[in-house]
């Protein structure tokens, strides 16, 4: 009996920004799958590349960035020099993005019905009035009171819990197969964050849709996601399932993420945290990227180390990785 | 969406360019093609005002010197006294050329003078406004405010009405058209450098207020400020033409490219075009080079562009 | 809302009052009112007697109070020159000076519109390069020399169009315009083109701007996240939101029109009130120039004020400005 294919499969994904200071590589190189039904949490920092993988995935990223190499398969199809056109047919109906902000995000000048409608009838031709209705319904799935008092407003009339269900609603539409999800509650009050958590699993769970949950916090991925992969200077660090990576975690950069989650540190012990910034991504240190912040760093680290599968499942890229018990 | 690659300013010319703030404005400044032709235009066009009365051949203005039955001569023609006349003669007998470069030096020097004075009024009020805050800055803004929402040839209109012809009105004039403008963006960058730390810096020192107004505060105003003046400038110089067009700028005395021009309109009929033309040829030169160089100089400085 | 409409009317109000304390001030009190508001040429006795009718011989604040009223009445006094009334010789041209306004304005709008947003999808093509060289020189080019280039090309050198004058009327609906003929149509091509020249340059570059910021928006690449296509991206979601500010400055453009409209009649000899207060100014005939003025004064203030209003009811953030829950 053969596996099915999966979702999503990222394959050395590379994309660079050539602008006048120099070529950036945002995505150095990165690859992931994420099965359906199954939800992949990717950890970063600002200037992981993290975000930048989301737009490589949809065929987003604007001048000056170009995806230089790598293949994104989705559902054994490569988007990757897909005729724009097919590719748009994709987006916002198999595949859909959600952004952080809201507010930045769904037009100002708009009407909410406007911009779920246009959604609906760009995929696929009917009567307005039941791409209306269809709007009207997804506003309910995602759990929006009078939602037909909702359809006729402006973004700025609704508060930012209820502008995110929105956009998650216009992400909902067409009940795409693979969700990718950018920071969509870091904006948020906690309350509503689990609000939206606890619909975004049961949404995975019951439509059998995959999800990318794209974040720098560590305890939402730590509830949501099956396997996780960590990104530093657009590179994949560590991945895995979730519980190994966060209760053993095997390289330096990711134990120290999880360090630094003042949850995790007991009182009256000193907050322990990664020394040293981000590094430019014009100036990146030969070799392993976390070099320059890393306490178990030498000579050997001069030379770029590859990801490598330490534990079952579980990978680091890092030639001094914890492979003792956790901390 | 570029990523954040951290603080650029600091990176190291390759090519050996200049690191001063300065220097580096100008590298950039004439990386643009169009913006180094506007600029060498325009020095052009300053030098040759400059020069004006020493290279012109003949003193337009000096009746003893013109001859009216040279009058309307086509250009190349060669006058009674053996003189060529590059771009023709107007009714009077006045080499177009020799006009034309005292034209530009007038209008330049009214474009000027009228340019910095307004410059220094409007940076002061400004700097009052932002730094008194309060009742000052609001009727400092409501006065620019309601100015700015009349149609500049409108203002010019009432106060030569009011006041009669002449330079002085002119100026006068000129001036009140154009200090808004910058009392306004004086006082918008002086609002937001002031709330930063090199103020808090100077002031916690003790510093008397004036000398960091001027000093501190004001060196920072300076990009906005040079480009609005470069546009301003454009416009002050063409408004000057228009009034004179329209027979309310300078008096016949002294020489304008607008009067000029509006001498030749008579002739436009019976195709004697050049009074009218050459003229006009010469305002546009020095309005586009001015316009370019503005132009380019706003996008040199406007952080939200660069890429 | 409603205090915001209230409170605008009352800036406007206070506008009239100083610009019309300044026309007082310049014209009554700088100038010889005897000069402005009697005929040159009149003898001594005619001088006495038109003193004490006119008031002139009463305090400056009774006087001031006196034009007031009578401005209020629309009587600003006779013009020397025609001997009417000076407010009726300005209203009589008024519509001559609209119809000149109105197709410079619509000459923007349908050369100005398309060219930016091209311009602003194409900036590093050689179009819409040459549209931004072409806009610079647009509001480079003096008007009124363009205006004597036209001449000199379409009227002179190939004779296609009249130099001067406005066209015959027509009357459609109560309204009587050279607009409606197409000897009109002829006669307003060129003075409307000309006048409308530095508007469509600013258009051309105010829309560029415009769209070049509007698509690094977060907006935009959402859109295009949800598969629309970039003909709706640009034509619904952009458009809306560069449209907001560039009609305000369109709006206020259009004083702007009626106000620099002095120059375009001058040259095109376009009877409307612009020539008639350049004539004016060199007649010395005071009435008339202070019509002139106060009703342009008028005219746009009310404009500045329409702006202002229909930019609060245009943008729906100011308009529904309560977020609910």
């Amino acid at each position: 009996m053969s596996t099915p294919t999966p979702t999503l499969v990222v394959h050395h994904l590379h994309t660079h920004f050539f602008t006048k200071a120099g070529v950036v590589k945002a995505v150095d190189g990165v690859s992931f799958t994420v099965e359906a039904g199954k939800v992949l949490g990717l950890v970063g920092e600002s200037g992981s590349g993290k975000t930048v993988t989301g737009f490589s995935i949809l065929g987003l990223v604007d001048a000056p960035g170009k995806i230089v190499a790598g293949r994104v398969l989705f559902k054994g199809e490569n988007l990757v020099d897909m005729p724009e056109r097919r590719l748009r047919g994709l987006r916002g109906a198999r595949i859909a993005m959600i952004f952080q902000d809201p507010m930045m995000t769904l037009n100002p000048v708009l009407r909410i019905d406007t911009q779920m409608i246009e959604t609906v009838l760009a995929h696929r031709a009917m009567p307005r009035a039941e791409a209306r209705a269809r709007a009207r319904d997804t506003l309910g799935r995602v759990g929006i009171p009078s939602p037909e008092e909702r359809l006729s407003s402006y973004p700025h009339q609704l508060s930012g819990g209820m502008r995110q269900r929105v956009a998650i609603a216009i992400a909902l539409l067409h009940d795409p197969d693979l969700i990718i999800a950018d920071e969509p509650t870091t904006a948020l009050d906690v309350t509503i964050q689990g609000q939206i958590l606890f619909e975004m699993q049961k949404l995975t769970r019951d439509a059998g849709m995959a999800l990318v949950w794209i974040t720098h916090d560590l305890s939402v991925v730590a509830g949501l996601a099956d396997h996780i992969a960590v990104m530093y200077a657009g590179r994949i660090v560590e991945s895995g399932p979730v519980d190994a990576v966060l209760d053993r975690a095997l390289h330096p950069y990711t134990r120290g993420l999880i360090g630094s989650v003042p949850s995790r540190n007991r009182r009256g012990v000193p907050l322990q945290q990664i020394p040293g910034m981000t590094p430019s991504l014009l100036a990146l240190p030969e070799g392993c990227a976390f070099r320059t912040r890393c306490e178990r760093a030498d000579a050997a680290c001069g030379l770029p180390p590859d990801l490598i599968e330490r534990r079952a499942g579980q990978r680091a890229r890092c030639i001094h990785p914890y492979l003792d018990a956790p901390a | 969406m570029t990523p954040d690659v951290g603080d650029l300013d600091g990176r190291v010319d390759a090519g050996g360019g200049r690191e001063t703030p300065l220097g580096r404005l100008a590298v950039e400044f004439f990386e643009s093609r169009l913006a180094g032709i506007g600029f060498t235009v325009f020095a052009a066009i300053a030098l040759v005002a400059l020069l004006g009365p020493v290279i012109a051949p003949q003193n337009p203005y000096d009746l003893a010197q013109l001859d009216i039955l040279d009058g309307r001569l086509e250009p190349l023609s060669v006058g009674s006294n053996g003189m060529t006349y590059w771009l023709g003669t107007d009714d009077q007998g006045r080499d177009m050329l020799s006009a034309i470069l005292y034209g530009v030096r007038t209008s330049l020097v009214v474009g000027a003078i009228s340019t910095a004075a307004a410059l220094v009024l409007g940076s002061a009020l400004g700097l009052i406004s932002a730094f008194f805050g309060d009742r000052i800055d609001s009727l400092i803004m409501r006065a620019a405010d309601i100015q700015l929402s009349f149609p500049a040839i409108l203002i010019a209109l009432i106060l030569i009405a009011v006041l009669g012809k002449g330079v002085d009105k002119v100026i006068i004039a000129l001036i009140t058209v154009q200090w808004a403008y910058y009392a306004r963006t004086v006082r918008g960058t002086a609002l937001v450098e002031r709330r930063k730390e090199y103020i808090e810096a100077a002031v916690s020192l003790a510093l008397p207020k004036m000398r960091i107004l001027l000093r501190h505060l004001l060196p920072n105003c300076l990009p906005p400020l040079v480009v609005v003046a470069t546009v301003q400038i454009a416009r002050a110089i063409t408004l000057e033409a228009t009034l004179s067009f329209l027979g309310l700028g300078l008096p016949i005395t002294e020489p304008s490219l607008g009067l000029l021009i509006a001498n030749g309109f008579d002739y436009l009929m019976s195709g004697r075009y050049w009074i009218s033309f050459f003229p006009g040829i010469a305002l546009l030169i020095t309005i586009v080079s001015i316009n370019l160089i503005g132009d380019r100089l706003r996008d040199v400085l406007n952080p939200r562009l660069r890429r | 809302m409603t205090v915001f409409l209230i409170r605008r009317l009352m800036q406007s109000f206070v506008v009239l009052i100083i610009m019309s304390l300044l026309v007082f001030v310049g014209v009554f009190a700088i100038g010889n009112p005897i000069d402005i508001l009697i005929s040159p040429d009149a003898t001594q006795q005619e001088i006495e007697r038109a003193t004490a009718a006119l008031g002139l011989d009463k305090p400056m604040w009774e006087q001031y109070w006196i034009f007031l009223v009578n401005a209020a009445h629309g009587d600003l006094g006779r013009s020397f020159v025609f001997n009417e009334p000076a407010v009726g010789i300005i209203l009589q041209r008024l519509p001559a000076t609209l119809e000149l306004a109105l197709v410079a304005m619509l000459l923007t709008v349908v050369i100005g519109v398309p060219l930016g947003l091209w311009a602003g999808l194409k900036p590093d093509a050689f179009s819409g390069k040459t549209i931004m060289a072409g806009s610079i020189l647009g509001f480079s080019l003096p008007t009124f020399w363009v205006g004597l280039m036209l001449i000199m090309l379409f009227a002179v050198e190939l004779k296609v169009l009249p130099s001067n004058g406005r066209g015959a009327t027509a009357e459609f609906l109560f309204i009587r315009s050279s607009l409606f003929t197409r000897d009109g149509w002829a006669h307003v091509a060129m003075p409307a083109t000309n006048l409308a020249l530095v508007n469509i340059a600013l258009v051309i570059r105010l829309i560029r701007a415009g769209v070049r910021e509007a698509l690094l928006m977060d907006y935009v690449k959402f859109a295009r996240a949800k598969g629309l296509g970039m003909r709706r991206v640009i034509l619904v979601h952009v458009m809306k939101n560069i449209m907001i500010p560039v009609i305000t400055v369109l709006g206020l453009e259009f004083g702007s029109l009626i106000a620099f409209a002095v120059v375009t009649e001058t040259i095109f000899a376009w009877p409307g009130m612009g020539k008639l207060i350049i004539d004016s100014i060199n007649l010395l005939d005071r009435p008339v120039i202070v019509a002139y003025l106060m009703l342009t004064v008028l005219l746009v203030t009310l404009i500045n004020l329409l702006v202002d209003i229909a930019y609060s009811v245009i943008d729906p953030r100011i308009r529904l400005a309560e977020p609910e829950a």
